[in-house]
């Protein structure tokens, strides 16, 4: 029975290697859910379909802080140009120009320039029959205005630039001092505007500026035709 | 040329300041999801610049700047172009929810607090340039301060009123306004004539208006003033006082 005790000994020990493991395999499939197979089993193939989204947007959720959006609606800039004043000579012009863009279409603007007028023909033949002091040559103007961009469009320099543009009209009231006095003014124009980038403008414009002077004893109306080069910034 | 040379001085301080913070922007960039199918890019902000690239739903894309209606959008490869506000109501924060375009509404009209603008009429026959500002107490009652230029043919007069102003349907569309209060004006006579003192006088005033809700931001108002000024002389002076269209924006 030696052979038989050595067989006996010999299976304990293999029983004792494999079935554990056997156990071991088994204990780790039983980890795994079942719920696979029983969801396709509830999935009813015909009827009613599920409220359930086939494929679940995955939108990746992040801590943002929100930031406000620049609005630039604001345009601020000034001029340089001539400046017409009938009677006196043309002159240079400054100015200042702040505008405010309520749609695509339609903007206010706000200007306010300077000049300062020659000599009449008549006080150059005349020699020294002055009409105005020194300080009643000053022009002074502001202007409050409504204009619309009539064409907006493009201009292209060369192949590979364009640059958006727009060609508006201008029509407005205000007051000029000259002479020494206020005199209600009625301003109208055009301009052209270039946009290099979009930030900044560069502004060709035509007003002019129409009121009643009495200057000489009898009440005229006087039209100003000034022309400017101007920059502005939005913001 | 002293005077214009300052002036000058003054503006291109004034167009420095201004271009600071728009070189110097270094804000964390709002980044917006397109919920559309797509969304087009214009080259400009309007309808009339043509279309120039489309951007599929789903891409993200930064908010550069935003002018009147229309948004300036820059998309991950760089392309840099102006949507139209119709469009961007539909894009998703990416969080996940519609965007707030914090949009000056008719809601928030009711709700207004600050209110300025301008107005050009008629003072007695003379041309009035007005200027006006106002706080909102509450629905109905405000504050308001006024500064009128006079532009007559024999005088130029400016004034400066402080007044109440009572709308009485705040809500309506339409709505008539009683307003009533002081002031102070200046009058210079015209060189031009016979030389006479200049003055200042204490005004009084009671009037009434309409101002109609226009859009956005935006108020028309249409005012009449009764003035009395208080003159040095024996007899008060009344004044009629017509603010024929006036524009304003409340914030």
């Amino acid at each position: 029975m030696e052979v038989s005790g050595l067989r006996l000994l010999f299976l304990i020990a293999l029983a004792a290697t494999t079935l554990p493991g056997c156990a071991l395999f088994r204990r780790g499939e039983a980890q795994l859910p079942p719920a696979s197979t029983e969801q396709t089993a509830a999935e009813p193939v015909t009827g009613e379909p599920s409220d359930k989204p086939i494929i679940d947007p995955q939108v990746e959720r992040r801590e943002i802080k929100r930031t406000r959006i620049d609005t630039e609606d604001f345009e601020v800039g000034a001029y340089v140009g001539v400046l017409s004043i009938e009677d006196f000579e043309s002159n240079v012009v400054y100015g200042a120009r702040l505008a405010y863009h309520l749609t695509e279409d339609f903007f206010l603007e706000a200007t306010a320039g300077q000049s300062r007028a020659g000599r009449t023909s008549y006080e150059n033949l005349s020699g020294s029959a002055d009409l105005l002091t020194d300080s009643e040559r000053d022009y002074t103007y502001y202007a409050l205005s409504a204009g619309w961009n009539a064409l907006p469009g493009e201009i292209f320099l060369g192949k590979n630039r364009a640059y958006n543009t727009a060609f508006y009209l201008v029509a407005g009231i205000g007051n000029t001092k000259f002479a020494g006095d206020d005199r209600f003014t009625v301003s109208g124009g055009f301009g052209y505007r270039i946009l290099p980038a979009d930030w900044i403008a560069v502004h060709f414009d035509v007003r002019d500026h129409v009121y009643d002077i009495d200057l000489l004893g009898e009440k005229k109306i006087v039209n100003n035709l000034e022309a400017h080069l101007g920059l502005s910034i939005f913001f | 040329m002293r005077r214009p040379s300052t002036l000058f001085g003054l503006l291109l301080a004034l167009l420095i300041v201004s271009a600071g913070p728009g070189l110097a922007r270094a804000d964390a960039p709002h980044k917006i999801l397109i919920a559309d199918p797509f969304i087009e890019l214009h080259t400009g902000p309007g309808r009339g610049y043509p279309v120039f690239h489309v951007i599929e739903r789903g891409r993200e894309v930064t908010i550069v700047k935003r002018r009147t209606d229309w948004f300036e959008l820059r998309t991950d490869r760089g392309v840099q172009g102006w949507a139209p506000r119709e469009q961007m109501i539909a894009t998703l924060e990416p969080t996940g929810e519609p965007l707030d375009l914090q949009e000056p509404a008719r809601e928030n009209y009711m709700s207004r607090r600050w209110q300025a603008g301008v107005a050009g009429g008629d003072f007695a026959g003379a041309s009035m340039i007005s200027l006006f500002g106002g706080y909102a107490f509450s629905d109905n009652l405000s504050i308001e301060l006024t500064f009128n230029h006079i532009i007559g043919e024999f005088s130029n007069s400016y004034s400066a009123t402080l007044g109440l102003m009572h709308v009485f349907v705040p809500e309506w569309r339409l709505s008539p306004y009683f307003t009533l209060g002081t002031g102070v004006i200046h009058t210079e006579p015209k060189a031009t004539l016979v030389q006479s003192l200049d003055r200042d006088d204490q005004i009084g005033y009671v009037g009434g208006g309409l101002q109609f809700y226009l859009t956005r931001r935006f108020m028309l108002r249409s005012e009449y003033r009764n003035n009395v000024i208080f003159t040095s002389r024996d007899d008060n002076e009344e004044v009629d006082e017509w603010k024929y269209l006036g524009f304003a924006f409340f914030f």
